[in-house]
């Protein structure tokens, strides 16, 4: 960092815009906490109509032609909806919008972002994205049943879903999101690398901020190929260019288009579609990473390694997307080096993997419910992974593409893994941002029952895989090579899906009791060395610090230390300060 | 570099703690005279327009092999064959980022009447370009060359036009910046933002002379560049 640059490491004076009305602390806030609320909340209820639609998918699935209201474009509309609200507008948002925008400034020791009004913004503009890809439910047509993938040229001729009115909306809802995202993002980046206080080396930041910040690079590097294609989709649509459109027969008749590659939007999509794995994949990374350490009470095992490996894997996420498009009869040896470069990925993952369970080894773990939810990510994060490096080989992925195998692979690595951080994340700061914790028992039979449940989803999906149950059909029909009992296995997974849903429904109970009746936490409840929990009060103020920045003398990871009576120090004590120091918290030992 | 070395330390020993609060005491209370949060923002700004016009640029190259593809310049009869138009609207865009570039010179003195002299005309210059730019969409147009007959005419009216929206986005942001400066706001300050005004509109002018090159070359030059690319 330049001379100049360190200059502005902020020394902020607390000249912050103090809201008075309910308008302006609550609505129009410009409050990186209550947008990051904003953001959460808005997040989890469009993830809730996730949620829903893809119960319905498995009801149709598990119990074939029992629902008249499932038809097979209801279906498709489903499956797509699902997807996209899944990746984009709930994971990215949360991860990013909501994660990001709460402990950046508190994790770096900063009063707010560096853009505060941009930041509000950021927050409207991405609701207006969602509001737009709601409206799509309704308009004549329905949304798009076109596959979260949107590939052309079956996503806007006739005979698809919403091809009509449906695309239009998601592509513009997209292209809104995306504007959101840049907004947000160049915020998260600029105050990680401008905004931090006195002491806040690169080096000593926290493991979430470092995944944030590399995550939020890829995004902002990784959305403009979605805008790209959205932008030339949404013209070969409405104004009839044939970026992506070839001459072909569509409902017996020719089409207007002439000469355009459908393979391009497929390259287009996945070099955002690939980063964006990690773009969910490194925020979750680094939080599992400070919320192992602080239950274990141990220091990260290999930070500086972790933050090499997060640099590594934001770099190489960007040279692996043909991966995902073996079936498209690309050149041989394109696909050899694809294969590869998706091997070599599986190094610094690796090494992540490793270095969790290394800091775990004969750390003193506390078994609590975000801890509980931190362990079952190294599970299904490894199981996800181990997949992918099946389908990352060539030979193996041709004949398991599009099959329930890959479903099971992404579900396990991308779907479940991030949500079981992104619950281990609500459990260990929701003390932080209400006041209270939740429930520890209510919270740990939710873990269970997630935890069991999603493998009692995905594992028997993987076994549909390899029999070559494709995926994306509405229902099987007579098909010779598909046994019955698969259909068993269908009925009970879909049995599992519906109790996990059901599940979901103790979490927000959970969350409602505990902001009301929970108990009261402290300002460091989990006795954590992070400039979060060492806020003067809980919740933070508008501000976050009161009169005075806090100042930074170490890493994030100084947890039982040797000679030190305390088993944790926090970034904010002196070298001279340790010993006089008594730091005994009233955390929740269980 | 320094983002090299920054990674390569081990905070967790006590000695090289001790050595980075040092360094960090000596620069924060000065005061900064370029705003860098906003600075630090608009290169990373630039870093994703680079990377949209990129990718842009990466679709035209492989979507100009393709056997209906018929470029807009390289022979005689083709309409972007004659670049006079473009080369005056090049001009024009010149002028506008000129004129930005002695404003920000400019604004240590006391010379007010100068410096909102060079910002109109840089807003009406960069105004010129954009209508000149539509100006030659309407002589494509009016020669039959429409946005869906040719992917050549596509990508041509869609870079141009993203080019344009760009600059446009920074008309209002210099609009704001003149509104500052009505509002008797700290020369610092507005030095600063012009200063990143001007990085803006230098930008948008290579880039403006980048697609300029790119969409008035012949089907030759793209089939070379398309083979040097892998295409």
């Amino acid at each position: 960092m330049t001379e100049k640059a360190q200059i502005a490491i902020a020394d902020q004076e607390d000249e912050s815009h103090h809201p008075t009305s309910f308008v302006s602390k609550y609505i129009w806030s410009q409050d990186h906490k209550v947008i990051a609320i904003q953001y959460a909340i808005t997040a989890v209820v469009v993830g809730l109509v996730a949620l829903v639609l893809s119960g319905l998918m498995r009801l149709q699935l598990g119990f074939p032609d029992q629902f008249s209201f499932i038809d097979p474009s209801a279906y498709l509309q489903f499956v797509t909806m699902h997807g996209m609200i899944m990746v984009i507008y709930l994971l990215t948002a949360l991860l990013l919008g909501g994660f990001g925008n709460y402990l950046i400034p508190l994790m770096i020791g900063s009063r707010d972002m560096v853009f505060p009004y941009l930041n509000m913004l950021s927050y409207w503009t991405y609701l207006l994205s969602v509001i737009v890809l709601m409206a799509s439910f309704f308009v004549s047509g329905g949304p798009t049943g076109a596959g979260w993938t949107l590939y052309p040229p079956q996503a806007i001729l006739p005979g698809t879903p919403g091809a009509d009115l449906g695309i239009i909306y998601m592509l513009a809802s997209l292209a809104i999101f995306i504007i959101a995202f840049t907004m947000g993002g160049l915020n998260y980046v600029t105050t990680i690398l401008q905004a931090r206080t006195k002491g806040m080396t690169l080096m000593r930041m926290p493991l979430t901020i470092w995944g944030i910040f590399v995550a939020t690079i890829l995004g902002l590097l990784a959305f403009p190929a979605l805008l790209v294609s959205a932008i030339m989709m949404a013209f070969d649509k409405l104004i009839g260019t044939s970026f992506f459109m070839p001459a072909i027969l569509s409902l017996g008749e020719s089409v207007e288009y002439s000469g355009g590659s459908p393979i391009l939007f497929q390259h287009l999509f996945w070099f955002f579609g690939h980063p964006e794995v990690y773009i969910v994949a490194l925020p979750a990374f680094g939080m599992v990473s400070d919320v192992i350490a602080t239950h274990a009470r141990k220091n990260i095992f290999g930070y500086r390694m972790m933050v090499w490996a997060i640099v590594a894997i934001g770099g190489l996420s960007f040279v692996v997307w043909a991966h995902h498009m073996y079936v498209s009869a690309m050149n041989p040896y394109f696909g050899f080096f694809f294969a590869t470069t998706t091997l070599i990925i599986a190094i610094p993952t690796a090494i992540k993997v490793y270095n969790w369970v290394l800091t775990l080894w004969q750390g003193n773990i506390r078994l609590t419910t975000p801890m509980l939810f931190a362990i079952g990510f190294i599970f299904t994060f490894t199981h996800g992974g181990l997949t992918g490096l099946m389908l990352g080989n060539v030979v193996v992925d041709l004949p398991l593409s599009d099959t329930y195998f890959v479903v099971a692979h992404f579900h396990m690595v991308m779907g479940v893994s991030p949500v079981m951080v992104l619950f281990a994340a609500i459990y260990h700061w929701f003390p932080k941002v209400s006041g209270k914790f939740l429930h520890s028992g209510l919270g740990k039979f939710h873990f269970w029952g997630t935890f069991l449940g999603t493998y009692a989803i995905y594992l028997p999906m993987h076994y549909l895989g390899f029999l070559g149950v494709p995926r994306r059909y509405y229902a099987m029909g007579e098909t010779d090579f598909i046994p019955a009992s698969a259909q068993t296995l269908n009925a009970g997974i879909t049995v599992s899906a519906i109790i996990v849903g059901l599940i979901q429904l103790v979490f927000i109970i959970n969350v409602i009791w505990s902001l009301c009746k929970g108990k009261k936490a402290g300002n460091n409840p989990w006795q954590a060395t992070t400039l979060e929990w060492q806020t003067p009060k809980t919740p933070p103020e508008h501000g976050n610090w009161g009169d005075k920045l806090p100042e930074v003398h170490r890493w994030a990871y100084d947890y039982s230390v040797p000679n030190v009576e305390a088993d944790f120090i926090p970034q904010t004590v002196a070298e001279v300060d340790i010993v006089k120091s008594e730091y005994s918290g009233q955390g929740e030992n269980s | 570099m320094s983002f090299l070395k920054e990674i390569m330390k081990k905070p967790w020993l006590a000695s090289e703690s001790m050595t980075a609060m040092t360094n960090q005491s000596v620069s924060v209370h000065q005061q900064s005279e370029i705003r860098w949060p906003e600075k630090t923002a608009l290169y990373f700004f630039l870093s994703v327009v680079t990377v949209l016009f990129l990718l842009f640029t990466i679709t035209y190259l492989s979507r100009s092999q393709a056997t209906d593809f018929q470029a807009l310049a390289g022979e005689t009869w083709l309409p972007l064959n004659d670049t006079k138009q473009l080369w005056i609207n090049t001009f024009y865009l010149l002028v506008a980022g000129g004129a930005l570039q002695l404003a920000v010179f400019n604004s240590t003195t006391k010379r007010i009447n100068l410096l909102l002299i060079l910002l109109i005309l840089s807003s009406t210059f960069t105004a010129v370009f954009i209508f000149g730019q539509i100006a030659v969409w309407q002589q494509l147009s009016a020669q039959g060359y429409f946005i869906a007959t040719n992917p050549a005419n596509s990508f041509y009216y869609l870079l141009t036009g993203l080019h344009g929206l760009h600059l446009l986005g920074g008309v209002f942001a210099l609009l704001y910046v003149i509104k500052r400066f009505y509002n008797h706001t700290e020369v610092t300050v507005l030095r600063a933002s012009l200063s990143l005004c001007t990085t803006y509109w230098h930008y948008l002018f290579i880039m403006w002379l980048f697609l300029f090159a790119l969409l008035t070359a012949s089907t030759e030059t793209y089939r070379t560049i398309a083979l040097f690319c892998g295409f």
